[in-house]
């Protein structure tokens, strides 16, 4: 009896012993999460010691390494807007047409063998993009200008955006497509026994209910068109530039992080130190993007009572 | 016609409406695959001729001056010809064999990236005298195209013929390896955590929404958390296999969470039941029946996060990891650099020999990942159990 007993109390704490450290495993993901922000907010509030926030985010001059440098980053923000905006225009349409080909017409076969393709797009790791848009998109999109009397810039936001677009579109039809085939088939069914055609179900009713669901896959995109470094380190400019001309060279948050981490500036200087304070923009505006699109997927799921996305 | 009351004027135009959509459906999937195939085209049109190296057969002189300075061991003319490599590699190996000494051969020599974009039809810039030269070679059979071991065997180098992967791939095993040794523990345990132990806590909540952010955060924000804490913080060597490997193992850590956790899940209860049935304690039960069940699973998740961290770049170019490295890194405390930086590296240069070597650096990276990605299928079909 005596030995059964402490069997019973070496065994739960053995339990206590395993979950602890199993725990701790588990804080791990916990602290990496603080790290990076305590790591961005810290050397970010630094940066601001020594330059003004204001003139941080409504300035458009950006000019480190110079005396009296200058830090504005509107130009930056600008030339990242107009990259992310240029890639949503290719990936968003493709995606969402190339889903909606995928769930409501391709047949089994099609369907297996073209989704994997697709993510085969995926899979290419973003360095082999850069080197695409660097040395085959921006020379054929200078020629193309050229031919058509326009003057583009080998490093336009023209080619990193075109192919961060192309990077996109699995992200975006993957996901599209999970959300478009949990649409029940009750509301296609009612819709053609009402007398619509095949397209106008899909316009007027599957698409507007799978709606969340491809906003969300929208927002995601977006959020890795942000992000996205080597594309754009490769294959954009490096100045800031306020245009709306996508031929010129513009520059982007990313371009600018890895710029004035890989100089040949001192850390603490306000130089790399800038670096800081554009990652910590970055994370907050990745950050609200992805929340709210897990939000919408977790609305779209709670109407539809679908599990498997 | 217009007697049937069901006739609708629209309808024709209905129609082509619904031809259309579908077609611009169809379209834009088949431009996807387009882009897809377009940019295989590419990369292989770009990086195969990079396999093959020109050599030319020339007349090699082992004198006394040819061992103090290389270039004089090959006739005046035809130096301009030869790779500066090769010149310096001469002395080197001319000095281990003395007994050369005062003797001529006919050699295969390096040429150099000049002549070996020109032998291959790609731009170069050699001058008309040499191209002379070069066409005389050939009509005599002088010039041969080889297998470019140089590629595989060396590492970078800023001679561009004399430029290989070597060490770039020596350094993404290293950083593989401790990104793999740190990750796939961390994430098995929280995975089991997770589904075993802690099941529907409040903490259990907040972590998975925290996996969740951390899946999207960008990856170049890694680097600068590897900047600010491994090597500001805790002070470990830049540009190392080790700071590069932690950093992309908190990276990878998410992708092997959850499928970890999903592997975990599709472990039916009943195997549980039955354990506990029997009297086996609750760590009996996961560790001798619920893990070895689904270890197939969290590998296969381990291999396709391994899959993406080989490939990524923008934390490690943060972390430093674009340095010049000619030597491979021999542990994980020497500095490194990793296949994508050393691509990154390349494609900067403006040697047209370099972008062929970029590509065909790409296409060795493409055929890694592929692996990866078969292995995993396979170790899924393979392992898959139908409950």
């Amino acid at each position: 009896m005596k030995s059964f007993q402490t069997t019973k109390r070496s065994n739960e704490i053995k339990e206590k012993i395993v979950k602890w450290l199993l725990f701790s495993a588990t804080a791990v993901t916990i602290l990496t999460t603080i790290a990076i922000l305590f790591s961005i907010v810290f050397e970010a509030i630094e940066f601001f010691k020594l330059q003004s926030f204001w003139y941080f985010i409504t300035g458009t001059e950006w000019s480190p390494g110079v005396e009296g440098a200058k830090f504005g980053a509107v130009g930056i923000f600008a030339g990242t807007f107009m990259i992310t905006f240029i890639a949503m225009a290719v990936a968003l349409p493709v995606g969402v047409l190339s889903a909606v080909y995928l769930s409501e017409y391709a047949g089994y076969g099609v369907r297996n063998t073209f989704k994997p393709m697709l993510e085969i797009l995926a899979g290419i790791p973003t360095v082999v993009y850069g080197f695409f848009a660097a040395l085959t998109v921006a020379p054929l999109i200078v020629e193309i200008a050229g031919f058509l009397g326009l003057n583009a810039a080998f490093n336009s936001a023209l080619a990193s955006g075109i192919v961060m677009g192309i990077m996109i579109i699995p992200i975006i039809s993957s996901l599209s497509d999970d959300v478009i085939k949990s649409v029940p088939d009750s509301m296609r069914n009612g819709s053609l026994a009402l007398g619509m055609t095949k397209t106008e179900t899909i316009i007027h009713i599957v698409l507007p209910a799978a709606s969340p669901g491809i906003i969300s896959a929208s927002l995601l995109g977006i959020s890795r068109a942000l992000g996205e470094t080597m594309i754009v380190v490769m294959a954009a400019g490096l100045r800031p530039n306020l245009t709306w001309n996508p031929l010129e060279d513009m520059t982007t948050v990313t371009v600018s992080i890895v710029n004035a981490l890989t100089g040949d500036f001192a850390f603490g200087t306000a130089e790399t130190l800038s670096a800081f304070a554009l990652g910590l923009v970055l994370f907050v505006v990745t950050l609200v993007l992805n929340l709210i699109s897990v939000f919408m997927i977790k609305k779209f799921k709670e109407k539809y009572k679908s599990n498997n996305l | 016609m217009n007697h049937n009351p069901f006739y609708d004027p629209t309808l024709k135009k209905r129609h082509r409406f619904n031809r259309i959509f579908r077609f611009f459906a169809l379209g834009s999937l088949i431009l996807s695959l387009f882009f897809l195939f377009i940019f295989l085209f590419d990369m292989v049109s770009k990086g195969l001729p990079a396999y093959k190296q020109t050599y030319l057969l020339l007349d090699v002189e082992y004198t006394e001056q040819s061992l103090d300075d290389g270039r004089m061991a090959i006739d005046r003319d035809y130096r301009a010809v030869v790779s500066r490599a090769w010149f310096r590699d001469f002395s080197v190996e001319f000095a281990k064999k003395p007994e050369l000494m005062n003797t001529k051969a006919k050699v295969w020599v390096l040429a150099n990236a000049e002549v070996d974009q020109y032998v291959k039809g790609s731009k170069h810039r050699l001058k008309d005298r040499e191209i002379a030269l070069v066409d005389r070679l050939k009509e005599e059979g002088r010039v041969e195209k080889r297998l470019n071991l140089i590629f595989f065997l060396t590492g970078d180098s800023k001679i561009p013929e004399n430029s290989g992967f070597y060490s770039a791939i020596v350094g993404s095993v290293l950083t593989m390896l401790v990104c793999m040794a740190v990750a796939f523990p961390l994430g098995v345990m929280t995975a089991i955590y997770l589904e075993e132990f802690g099941k529907d806590g409040k903490i259990s909540t907040l972590i998975e929404v925290n996996i969740n952010n951390l899946n999207a955060v960008p990856s170049i924000l890694f680097g600068l958390l590897g900047l600010a804490i491994f090597i500001n913080l805790f002070g470990l060597p830049r540009s190392t296999p080790l700071v590069g490997g932690l950093t992309l193992a908190l990276m990878t850590l998410p992708v092997i969470i959850v499928s970890s956790r999903a592997a975990l899940r599709s472990v039916p209860d009943s195997i549980r039941q039955a354990g506990y049935g029997l009297g086996l304690t609750k760590i009996q039960v996961v560790r001798d029946h619920v893990l070895p069940l689904a270890f197939p699973g969290m590998m296969t998740g381990s291999i396709i996060g391994l899959a993406q961290a080989i490939g990524e770049t923008a934390p490690l170019i943060i972390v430093g990891m674009i340095a010049f490295i000619p030597d491979a890194p021999s542990g994980v405390m020497d500095a490194a650099t990793v296949m994508p930086a050393q691509i990154f590296t390349w494609a900067g240069m403006p040697e047209r020999a370099y972008i062929e070597r970029t590509a065909a650096g790409i296409l060795v990276l493409l055929a890694v990942l592929i692996s990866l990605n078969t292995l995993a299928i396979y170790l899924r079909k393979k392992f898959e159990v139908k409950w």
